[in-house]
């Protein structure tokens, strides 16, 4: 993390005829971080990465790697790997042909070419497989080859589209800690475009949460979580409950609402999370319009003067029936404050 | 029991249509007699011997195998590239250049062949073979066209994106990871366009000039001036060399995967 900006966008803008995909970005990435562009669908997250990779040309704005100015450098000279959703393997090669690809346009032959090509499938676990096509391998298998073939470049940046999305659950464990254990090894600069909060959280230094083709906050995985800065990435993260605050009162669907405590100053709007939300006690009361069982807790869908409320309890704890009414309380405490409410 | 006999009589009657016209052709090249006849008249191999002895048929079978070759060849040149602008770029008019690029196979051959006649060779007084050769291109560019698309629409398009990053130019991506993905395809267009050129006879019938004819022009001269069973057996090796080559695509490259 020397260089504090070795990766930066500066005002980065992307439109296709009308539509603005990416608007004035500003971003800044030091060396060795492994960052999370996270977003929904349409938020320009995919756009900005294969802007960095130089797939797509910025209407405005520049890209600076590493001291240099590659907006106008070409996609094959920037040094910059990235690894497909699809793989995007070639189906024609064979796996050490595959990894071997790039370094042969560099001019490796023979015996250079064919260790780096071995420690590359080495590293990935795959060495026994290097004669195979990719058709012959597993999803998880292919994915490793991709990885291998970008990470044999030794690229100043390793750009990872929705790397986990396609992978079931133990493969994704599995796959994470492959990442994470070939970010410390290289030392080498990470950005992986996900939807999945969960992915993000799980394996992200820093996570850039994007929204409308700009950012809306950037921050560590706990402070996403623990301090969203805005609705929108509140609701992105689980919060469930979430009100605007003006005056000092809750926004609620039956008009302005007091609560006890003093809000933080500044604060637009208040979200707890179901847990946060305190049942058996407290000014308020709703009745209960669902339950779901989900392992160690329960959760409850509460109809209440303030509109839904979605609360938890823990499982062990004897259930409420539907129709019974609860009284619970939003802790001004224990809520995040959001300082924008957009 | 019923509805599997009807089925069997169908299905026999059937290939009785499709391959009987060939049985006859096949009898009848090998005929004793010396004219073209079914049931033949006693069996010699003397017609299949003849038909290497006409220097017409030699001549004009070169010039056929000539046109059939290099025509295939020229529209798989302009094909292949027609074909992939159209699968990975959103071209103006894309659909109206598909069919425009698509018409000789619609527009009746006699039709082409004619307008070919009256306005490009007559007035721009274009050698025969030229002629030939240009409007045999036309001919078998659809085909190509249409074959190498369908190989493209399968061939995911990131893999050029991904040898791009690997160092690749746009151009040697093409070479590197797209052309060796739709070699299947390629070959699969020159054969159905070999076969195409090679079998076409409206339109070679009008540019077909004096001593300057392909094949099937030439063999529907010699029937009107010789009714003798070379022809048959003319027919019945070109046949055979048609399945022949349709046998080993199928063998190497799954040709019915492409067509």
């Amino acid at each position: 993390m020397s260089d504090p900006a070795y990766l930066s966008l500066e005002q980065l803008t992307l439109a296709y005829g009308d539509t603005v995909a990416v608007d004035r970005l500003d971003l800044s990435i030091a060396q060795g971080e492994l960052i999370a562009l996270l977003g929904p669908s349409g938020c320009g997250k995919t756009t900005t990465m294969r802007a960095i990779a130089g797939l797509l040309s910025p209407s405005s704005g520049r890209i600076r790697l590493d001291g240099r100015d590659i907006t106008r450098v070409g996609a094959n000279k920037r040094a910059v790997g990235l690894v497909f959703q699809s793989y995007a393997l070639f189906p024609h090669l064979t796996v050490f042909e595959n990894v071997a690809f790039g370094l042969r346009l560099k001019g490796l032959r023979g015996q250079d070419l064919e260790s780096r090509v071995r420690s590359g499938l080495e590293s990935v676990g795959l060495s026994s497989f290097s004669g195979r096509k990719p058709a012959e391998l597993s999803g998880g298998q292919q994915q490793r080859v991709a990885l291998a073939r970008s990470m044999v470049m030794e690229p100043k940046v390793l750009l990872l589209d929705e790397p986990l999305s396609n992978l079931d659950a133990r493969l994704r464990l599995e796959m994470r800690t492959e990442l994470q254990r070939v970010q410390k090894e290289t030392g080498v600069t990470m950005i992986f475009v996900t939807h999945d909060q969960g992915e993000a959280l799980a394996l992200a230094d820093r996570i850039v949460v994007m929204l409308n083709g700009g950012v809306e906050q950037i921050g560590t995985p706990e402070e996403i979580y623990n301090q969203p800065g805005s609705r929108f990435v509140a609701d992105f993260v689980g919060f469930e409950n979430i009100f605007r605050l003006d005056d000092g009162k809750l926004i609620t669907e039956a008009g302005p609402i007091a609560i006890e405590g003093t809000p933080p100053d500044g604060a637009t709007g208040l979200a707890w999370r179901p847990a946060m939300v305190e049942l058996d006690r407290g000014p308020f009361e709703g009745s209960v319009r669902g339950v779901s069982f989900a392992g160690g807790t329960r959760e409850y869908l509460l109809d209440t003067p303030l509109g839904p409320i979605k609360a938890e309890a823990d499982a062990g704890l004897p259930v409420h029936d539907l129709g019974a009414r609860l009284r619970f309380a939003l802790p001004v405490e224990r809520a995040a404050p959001l300082a924008r409410f957009g | 029991m019923t509805s599997s006999l009807t089925r069997s009589v169908v299905l026999a009657l059937l290939l009785l249509f499709l391959v009987g016209p060939f049985i006859v052709i096949i009898a009848a090249s090998f005929s004793g007699g010396d004219t073209l006849a079914f049931p033949p008249q006693g069996f010699s191999l003397q017609w299949v011997v003849k038909v290497f002895m006409v220097q017409s048929f030699r001549s004009s079978f070169a010039l056929s195998m000539f046109l059939a070759v290099f025509a295939t060849f020229a529209a798989l040149v302009l094909g292949i590239p027609a074909s992939y602008a159209l699968a990975r770029y959103r071209i103006p008019f894309g659909e109206t250049v598909r069919t425009v690029v698509s018409s000789p196979i619609i527009v009746p051959g006699i039709i082409v062949g004619l307008a070919l006649l009256r306005y490009l060779v007559v007035p721009f007084r274009i050698d025969v073979i030229l002629a030939l050769f240009l409007a045999h291109t036309a001919l078998v560019l659809p085909y190509a066209v249409r074959v190498v698309s369908a190989s493209l629409d399968n061939l995911r398009s990131d893999i050029e994106e991904a040898a791009v990053l690997l160092g690749s130019s746009r151009l040697g991506a093409f070479f590197r990871v797209v052309m060796p993905n739709i070699r299947g395809g390629i070959l699969a267009a020159f054969i159905l366009g070999f076969v195409t050129s090679f079998n076409q006879v409206p339109v070679s019938l009008f540019l077909s000039g004096p001593g300057v004819q392909t094949l099937p022009i030439d063999m529907l001269g010699y029937m009107e001036r010789t009714y003798d069973p070379s022809v048959a057996a003319l027919s019945s090796l070109l046949a055979f060399m048609s399945i022949g080559i349709v046998f080993l695509a199928e063998r190497f490259i799954g040709f019915s995967r492409y067509v």
